[in-house]
This record gives C-alpha cells, structure tokens and sequence, in this order.
C-alpha cells in the first residue's frame, strides 16, 4: 500500500497533541490535530483519516462520545482511545463500542509504535482485501458465459433475477452445456459472494463416501477416519452449495437431504452433536427429474424442495447463434494459454461446427477446439483441423446421389483437392474420382 | 544544504576524548565542519517533579530559541531522563526540517540497564543517536531500512542494532 496513512489526534491538551504530531511527522504520516470534539467531528466529515486517535478526558463532549458519534457515521476510521486512567470499565466500553484498542497515557514508546504498526497493517490488509474481492467479482463474473442467442439471453436474465434470492435453484441440462457456470454465475452475483462455493459431484461418489463428504466425520467414525472433517455443508456455511448430478444420490441419501435442507442442520457421520450451516443449495442435473419423480426414484418431497426455481441451459444445438461467439472465445483462451497469437478460423469450418449436432455440447465445442490448436499449422482452423463426424451432421440428405455427392467434398476438401490422397481415401483410382468429379460438377470451391 | 557547520552544544560534564570521537563519527557522516561548545542554563526550570524527569519539548524550544543559529544545525548533548508528555522517556527529538535537536546520554548507557559500564557502546550510541536527531533537522523522517540510522529506535537494543550511517535513500535526500 503506497498510500500515507493519515492520523487524526483529538486532544484537549497542546503538550499531547504537539508531542504526537512530531512523533507521527518524523515517522512520516500524515497528520492533523483537534483540539476538541467538534473540531475532530469538523475535520473527520470533510476528510477521511486511516487513525484517529482520541483522548477520554476533554471538555464538552468526550472521548467516548465522540467515538460513538464517529461510529454512527458508518466512518471506517480506525480509533484508538487515549486515558491518563487505566480504567478497565472505560477501556471495555471503549472497544464494545468500537474502538481499536486504548492506550493509557503516558505510553511506553514502543506501545505507541506496535500499537500503530498493526493498526497500518489492518489498514493494508483491509485495502487489499477490497482489491481481491473487487478481483473475484471481476473473475466470476457472468461475462465468462458466452452467449447472444435469445435462449441464453433468457438464461441470463433468470440468473440474474435468482441470484439475490435464497432459493434453492435446479439447473437442467444436457451433459457440458456449462451448469457449474450457471451456479458460479448465481453465486458470483448473490450477496453470499464473498463466502465459499462449494461443489460436490454427487454422482462420482458412492453412498458412504457421499454422507461423509457433504456432513463430515468423526475421529474412528469408520475405518480410516483418522481425524474429524468438516463436511461440505460445512464448509458452505454463509456460501453456496452446489450439487452437481443430484439425480444420482440413493434413496437414503434423498432422505438425509431433505432433512438437511429443511432444518439447515446436521450431525457428523460418528458424531452425535448437531451443527447448524446457513447455506444455499443450487443442484445440477441432466436427467428429468420429474419424470424420475413420477417414476419413483427421485422422492417428490425433495424435488419440490429443490425445485423452486427451475433454470433450463438449453443445449448448444439449439443455440447455433452462440457457436460462432463460443469458437472465437475458445480460440482466444487456448490461443493465449498455450502463448500462441490469435489463429483464424475458416468460415467453412464455423459453418460445418453450426451443423453439427454436438452431443457432448460447449464441453464438446471446447475440446475440439483446443485439439485444432494443438495439432493444426496455427495459421488458420480449417475444416480438417475439426474432428466431425460426418454421422453427427445434421443432414436432411436422403438421396444415395446426393450423399456420394457430399461425402466426395468431404474428403476433397479434407485433403485439399489432392486426387491421390483423396482417391486413396475413398479406395478407389483416380481415374474414377475424375469421373465423379465430373459427374457431380464438383469444383475446389465448394464446401460441405 | 546550505548550512555551513554543525554545532554540539553540551550540557554537564562530558570528557573530551568522549567528545573528539564523537565528532569524529558525526563528521565522517556530514563531512562537514563540527563545532563543541559548552553550553549553561539552569535546567531545573525544565524538571517535572511528578515524572521526576525533563521536559524534552520545553528544553528543546528553549534550546533552539538560545543556542540556535540559521547557518547552522545545532544539537543539544544533556545527561538527563527526557519525556514528552504522551511518552515515559525519549532518547531524543527534533524540529523535523529545523535548526536544533536534542539528545541524552541518560537511558543509552550500559549501567543504566544493570550491566557493566562500556564506553565505546556508550559513544556509538550517542553518535548514532545525535545522527539520526540531526537527520531529522535535514527533514528525514523515519526510514524503513533495517540497519539505517534514520530507523526509529525505542529501545537501546534498538539502537544498537542500526548502523551509524545513512542508507542509500536517507543519502541521497540528504545530497551527502
């Protein structure tokens, strides 16, 4: 922190407020003096001041007083009260009502400076962690989703509205459409922000391993439990907690939940004394969990405590507007990752990835583009860079003449129009690859 | 700067050896012309009964007003305990960016903290300390640098764990 820390002395007797001036002024502060409460009161609504200093014992209103008047200000000064009277009574009073610390007059000079250095030490961590918060606001922000298309945009707009509720919140959603971020999202923009999100993925975890990561253990709980251990809910006291794969839990762990989001309350596997979490359940699933509720596996009094704002992220397919926006993101991030300048994409190829069908969605999109990265010339991402499989595109073809047709562009394309490769490919001869060539009209233009 | 000397000005009874080496280790710091004199005023009117010590701010206004001179930046050398009101003691103070400073002899030697008398670690504390009070009439204020004169000091352990010169920074503010 390069900034000098600015003191305030508020005291009635010229000595004191002399002596702490040249003291603080050799130690390089910036520092003014009020004789009284009026004029500190003056002085600390026009400017503000790291450390105000305050003596006890002034005329009119006093030092306490004056603390107290500070404080109703909402002022985030640090004070720190000065007594020529060791009153304990006085000194506790002091700090219920705010203070930093108290001094008793005359201090010890290495009290004064101690008692100064922590208060400039909580002065810089109290800046730096405006600095970080301010960061992490600024990293788990919303713009790391990408989208433009009217059914992300809905998306969006019901994050945003969830986000200063309690609610519990079911994102649905095919696998990789980016739930976890859409939790993040919900999280980042809550006024739980500053405290954890925690993530458990449900569905990797067996039943007994599961209990114990979300409620913790009990030293001996069970065989390896060495120590005591937090559980996930926890750990989420005052943050979020996200459950991702929900519709995997067992029936017995269904009935655990609900308990525990109903009381917000829980015992440690092997324990037995109860520990009270406030946190905010957001749940993930790529299942229809409705469906599973009218089937029996999912219990109905859990799925309408969960279900209290249902967010449906829609599947990359039916956002095809977002795809050329998601590429040139992905680009970007690889590109910079892996300290390589911006690589071009070829509008063929974003064109083929607008037709294809995506089943593994943006998580899909990714990869893919992180592979062409790696393995292409790093000038340009054609078409031969993107691993398609052609039986994944989306084709209203149904003629045998028009997929020959197609699937002969395709592999031209691939080898960019080398007639042996391509023949080779095709395992025929290149006499016969002319001949359909010339067949289909076929020209290096064109593009499928 | 554009003061030409720095004036020592005693008070009570200090041996010349003590102070010849004193000058010696003021002056390789300032390189500059470095005058001794006696100095006579009747302290007791700076003697606060109640704290049975002296009033170092009242002393060093009185000070600077007698002794003090434009082209000059004078010390007052004084064997007695000083406090400032806010504080129980001080080794010393001055007019940050003026003309006097103050420094005591009383709480910097061996016997004081019941150990056995040793005049060298007496006279490189006092030097150390009319140094770093004379740094503060150049208008340094407290540096950070661990081993630098101008580092503050409440202790004597303090003290002796700085060195007697400036660090490169305090140096180049002063133009030395």
């Amino acid at each position: 922190m390069n900034k000098k820390i600015s003191i305030l002395i508020v005291d009635d007797e010229d000595s004191v407020r002399d002596s702490l001036y040249n003291w603080f002024i050799e130690d390089g502060y910036h520092v003014e003096c009020a004789e009284n409460a009026k004029v500190a009161l003056f002085k600390i609504e026009s400017a503000f001041f790291d450390i105000i200093l305050v003596d006890i014992k002034m005329p009119g209103m006093d030092g306490m007083e004056l603390l107290r008047r500070i404080k109703s200000l909402k002022n985030e000064s640090i004070i720190i009260i000065m007594t020529a009277f060791a009153a304990v009574d006085t000194a506790v009073q002091a700090l219920k009502d705010g203070a930093y610390d108290y001094i008793t007059k005359p201090f010890d000079p290495d009290d004064l400076s101690h008692l100064i250095r922590n208060a400039t030490k909580q002065i810089s961590l109290a800046h730096e962690n405006e600095i970080l918060k301010d960061r992490i606001v600024k990293l788990e922000n919303v713009e790391d989703i990408i989208g433009n298309s009217a059914a992300m945009k809905k998306v969006l707009h019901q994050v945003e509205s969830v986000s200063q509720s309690n609610s519990s919140v079911i994102i649905s959603g095919e696998s990789g459409t980016g739930k976890e971020l859409i939790a993040k999202a919900i999280h980042s923009n809550s006024l739980r922000k500053y405290f954890p999100l925690v993530s458990v993925h449900c569905g990797a975890l067996t039943e007994s391993l599961l209990e114990s990561e979300l409620f913790g253990h009990e030293k001996g709980a069970f065989t390896g439990a060495m120590y005591n251990r937090k559980g996930r809910f926890e750990m989420a006291d005052n943050g979020t907690i996200f459950l991702d794969e929900i519709a995997t839990v067992s029936t017995k762990m269904q009935v655990e939940l609900l308990r525990v989001l109903e009381t917000k309350t829980f015992v440690r596997v092997g324990g037995n004394k109860e520990i009270s979490s406030d946190f905010r359940v957001i749940c993930a699933t790529n299942r229809n969990l409705k469906q599973m509720v009218e089937e029996g596996s999912f219990r109905e009094d859990l799925y309408y405590r969960l279900n209290v704002v249902n967010i449906n992220v829609p599947p990359l397919r039916e956002r095809i507007d977002d795809i050329p926006l998601l590429t040139a993101y992905f680009i970007k991030k690889y590109c910079v990752s892996m300290n390589k300048p911006p690589i071009p994409i070829d509008a063929s190829a974003i064109k083929r990835l607008e037709e294809f069908d995506f089943p593994g969605n943006i998580r899909e999109l990714e990869n893919m583009i992180e592979r062409a990265i790696v393995i292409g010339n790093g000038k340009k991402i054609t078409m031969k860079d993107l691993p398609l499989e052609k039986s994944t595109i989306h084709s209203s073809v149904e003629s045998l003449y028009e997929l020959e047709k197609i699937h002969i562009i395709q592999i031209l394309n691939k080898y960019d129009w080398n007639i042996s490769s391509s023949a080779r490919a095709l395992q025929v001869d290149r006499v016969t690859l002319y001949n359909k060539i010339k067949k289909y009209d076929l020209k290096s233009t064109d593009k499928k | 700067m554009n003061f030409r000397k720095i004036t020592l000005v005693t008070f009570g009874n200090f041996e010349i050896d003590f102070l010849q080496k004193l000058v010696i280790k003021i002056n390789a710091e300032f390189f500059i012309n470095i005058q001794i004199k006696e100095g006579y005023f009747d302290i007791s009117d700076f003697y606060d009964p109640g704290r049975r010590q002296y009033d170092a701010n009242k002393l060093l206004y009185y000070f600077d007003n007698k002794y003090a001179t434009d082209d000059s930046k004078t010390i007052c050398l004084i064997n007695v305990d000083l406090f400032i009101p806010i504080f129980t003691y001080i080794f010393g103070q001055a007019f940050l960016g003026g003309r006097s400073g103050i420094a005591s002899i009383y709480r910097l030697s061996n016997e004081r903290y019941g150990m056995e008398a040793d005049p060298d670690i007496l006279s490189e504390r006092i030097a150390k300390e009319i140094i770093h009070e004379l740094g503060h009439t150049f208008g340094l204020i407290h540096c950070h640098t661990p081993d630098c004169v101008m580092r503050s000091g409440t202790y004597v352990e303090d003290i002796d764990q700085k060195n007697i010169s400036f660090c490169s920074n305090c140096r180049e503010i002063l133009l030395l």
